[in-house]
């Protein structure tokens, strides 16, 4: 095996592996499991609420959630995994990410697991093989997209929540004109807020959700396409809407321009609604991307984000299979989906929400169309990948060094230069 | 430790020097540790770099990976890319660095100046604080939204040059290789100003019996004296710059933005090796990446050791 050779790198590695290694936990012992996940803004829930109740009926087996930043989960996980300390259950990203790891053997099958009956094959289709066979991860929740906006500021300003797209610019330009507020609170520094919370938000109302999607995966739509130039046009309208230096914005400079009521509204995941609770003194509202006219059907990204699985080399599968059983419990929906607002559980539970911005959220489903992030499926498994260069172009488009129709152009040729159905 | 035989010595040699066991046992513990920290994980990576890791299989590619690194559309231009902006970073450090850091050494050296002692901690204070802190620091400083360099501008009338310096394609990486100037500016001082002590007075003393004044004492006694330390200082540079990596990884993060601006060597390294966004990471790859930076370093100190070196004299004193 080859596991042992990333610790036998250069310099430069020595450096950037203590970078990870820092990361890594040490909760190993027996009857004990260790959770993976990017997500170390729920670190304090998963330890003081959801953790603790799962104890209450599994009380002999201990379990430490032990996150890494977003940004690094991927390589650093990947990382883990090699070396072979990575912990019991790994939380999933969604469909190649996983399946490749899946495939490279660092995750268990979990054929045979009683908890998976409580999903629909909707949600459990971003963890499973391309054959629909073998399933990797359970279904943890999904988020959904949108604008998060101050109601305070709104009512100061008598502003109505835009419907459509004339509407959402009618009332940025008031922000921008009769007020010191920032309109939209959005940063291009960190890259991905320009296309998670900028492209994958706005665009399924261009490329009309699903359709667009697997479009481009059957090669029949093509990146430069007019959906797809008009998203990036309309966030090449942005630019001027957003605060001063948004360049170097970073994602939490964002969160703290609204929490901090600089800004009005804030191009969200449903994720944020959790922050922004806890920081934010003020009423907070949510409203779906605006459709391009009054009357149109619209779509919303309801992205299956968040699954869990086995370490396949984990000491106590058992345990972590008892885990995964209880996740899949009505128990854990209730309490997952009001302890973490935002995420919102994929199990064929009912589940009531109690949060009122996420209950908006939750809403969308019954009057938009849903689809996930076009990116995801299928289109990021060659080089260069189309999340990667969504991210690259979408950032440039608002920075304005890079023209929609460029932008269209480099996302169309990394894909065209290995995706077989588009060339 | 061998002796010079000669001819005439018979093949069974009845006297033998004893095998000289107290050297191994100097030695080797010493040589042991260097082994298998530096020179088997150096040869490990430069094996690795030939070989190609396919689902968990891996196979003898030979110099594929490198041909990929330089030919291959997706990542030559992420290579050259990173290349041309490392000797961007080495030549920032070069021309500013280096020459602030003798300009201070020198002033520091002056026995007129008071307070000497403080301005040598607190020039060198940087150095010694954790490049994280570093970045975070500079970041905040320099940020539009939270920063208190517009309003310093402001006070000094020279606002509307303020820009977002750490978000702009045009001016991040300068920005970046200032901040990193600024931090180890204390490195080349304290080694010019240690080499400027040194230098005896009598030497200096003669100078000005001769009738030089202090710019010639400096320029035609000092200097020749301390160029032998400035050529060390040299290399350093050049050996930590094109090693960075984690200035731009805590300010800017692995992927080096704005659309790759400020990518070095070691970020880039970092990417291929580790995998970023949704791009899994290449052990193989990496490693290739990792001989190159190796390679570039070594050529670098070659050229320096057959032209500078060798042609710096020495004085004894």
């Amino acid at each position: 095996m080859l596991k042992a050779r990333p610790v036998t790198l250069l310099k430069q590695s020595a450096i950037s592996l203590t970078l990870v290694a820092a990361t890594i936990t040490s909760v190993q012992a027996s009857g004990s499991l260790s959770i993976e996940s990017w997500r170390s803004d729920d670190a304090n829930i998963w330890s003081d609420v959801i953790l603790p109740a799962f104890n209450q009926s599994h009380p002999d087996i201990k379990v430490h959630f032990a996150p890494t930043p977003p940004a690094e989960y991927n390589s650093a996980l990947q990382a883990k995994l090699q070396a072979g300390t990575a912990g019991d259950l790994i939380t999933c990203r969604p469909f190649d990410t996983s399946l490749s790891l899946y495939q490279n053997g660092h995750l268990e099958n979990l054929a045979g697991l009683d908890g998976l009956n409580e999903f629909s094959d909707v949600s459990k289709s971003a963890w499973v093989t391309d054959d629909g066979k073998e399933q990797f991860c359970l279904p943890l929740a999904s988020v959904i997209h949108g604008f998060i906006y101050n109601k305070a500021i709104f009512k100061e300003l008598d502003l109505k929540v835009p419907a459509t797209q004339d509407e959402f610019y009618k009332v940025l330009d008031t922000i921008k004109s009769e007020s010191r507020y920032i309109p939209l609170s959005m940063g291009t520094a960190d890259q991905w807020e320009a296309a998670t919370m900028g492209f994958q938000n706005v665009g399924p109302n261009f490329w009309k959700g699903e359709d667009g999607r697997k479009a481009l995966i059957s090669g029949e739509g093509k990146l430069t396409d007019k959906a797809y130039l008009e998203t990036w046009q309309e966030l090449a309208k942005w630019k001027d809407y957003l605060g001063r230096g948004y360049q170097a914005q970073k994602y939490s400079d964002s969160q703290n321009l609204f929490t901090l009521e600089r800004a009005a509204i804030y191009p969200a995941g449903s994720w944020d609604i959790q922050t922004f609770n806890d920081q934010a003194e003020f009423e907070f509202g949510a409203f779906p991307p605006p459709v391009v006219k009054a009357g149109d059907a619209c779509y919303i990204s309801d992205h299956t984000d968040i699954g869990i699985g086995i370490n396949a080399n984990s000491d106590n599968k058992e345990a972590a299979k008892a885990l995964l059983n209880w996740m899949a419990s009505a128990e854990f929906a209730n309490l997952f989906a009001n302890a973490v607002p935002g995420f919102f559980p994929l199990s064929n539970h009912k589940v009531a929400i109690n949060d009122p911005v996420a209950q908006e959220f939750v809403s969308w489903r019954d009057q938009c169309n849903s689809t996930i992030r076009n990116s995801y499926q299928i289109l990021s498994r060659g080089t260069p990948n189309l999340e990667n260069a969504l991210w690259n172009v979408s950032a440039q488009v608002i920075n304005g060094t890079m023209s929609p129709e460029a932008a269209a152009k480099k996302a169309q040729d990394g894909l065209q230069a290995w995706y077989a159905p588009q060339q | 430790m061998t002796l010079p035989k000669s001819k005439s010595t018979p093949e069974s040699a009845v006297e033998k020097k004893p095998i000289p066991w107290h050297i191994v046992f100097f030695l080797g513990p010493a040589l042991l540790i260097y082994l298998t920290f530096s020179v088997y994980p150096l040869l490990d990576t430069l094996i690795l770099s030939l070989y190609d890791e396919q689902k968990g299989q891996s196979s003898f590619v030979g110099l594929q990976n490198f041909i990929t690194l330089i030919s291959d559309d997706n990542w030559s231009s992420a290579f050259w890319n990173a290349l041309a902006n490392n000797f961007q970073f080495f030549i920032i450090h070069m021309l500013v660095q280096n020459p602030i850091g003798l300009l201070l050494a020198v002033l520091l050296s002056s026995p007129k100046l008071r307070f000497s002692g403080s301005y040598r901690t607190f020039i060198f204070m940087p150095t010694m604080l954790s490049v994280v802190i570093i970045g975070f620091v500079w970041q905040l400083l320099l940020s539009p939204i939270w920063g208190i360099s517009e309003n310093f501008l402001y006070h000094l009338g020279l606002d509307h040059y303020f820009d977002a310096w750490l978000g702009k394609e045009s001016s991040a990486l300068i920005t970046l290789s200032f901040i990193s100037v600024w931090q180890f500016v204390g490195i080349p001082m304290m080694l010019i100003y240690a080499t400027l002590l040194n230098i005896p007075d009598d030497i200096v003393d003669a100078s000005v019996v001769d009738g030089a004044n202090p710019m010639q004492t400096f320029w035609y006694i000092k200097l020749p004296l301390i160029l032998p330390t400035i050529a060390m200082v040299s290399i350093l540079t050049f050996v930590a710059n094109f090693n960075a990596f984690e200035l731009i990884y805590a300010v800017k993060g692995a992927l080096a933005g704005p659309n790759f601006s400020t990518d070095l060597m070691g970020t880039f390294f970092y990417r291929t090796f580790f995998g970023f966004q949704l791009q899994e990471g290449s052990a193989t790859m990496g490693a290739a990446v990792a001989t190159l930076m190796f390679l570039i370093i070594l050529v670098g100190i070659m050229l320096f050791l057959f032209f500078v070196q060798r042609r710096i004299q020495r004085f004894q004193f």
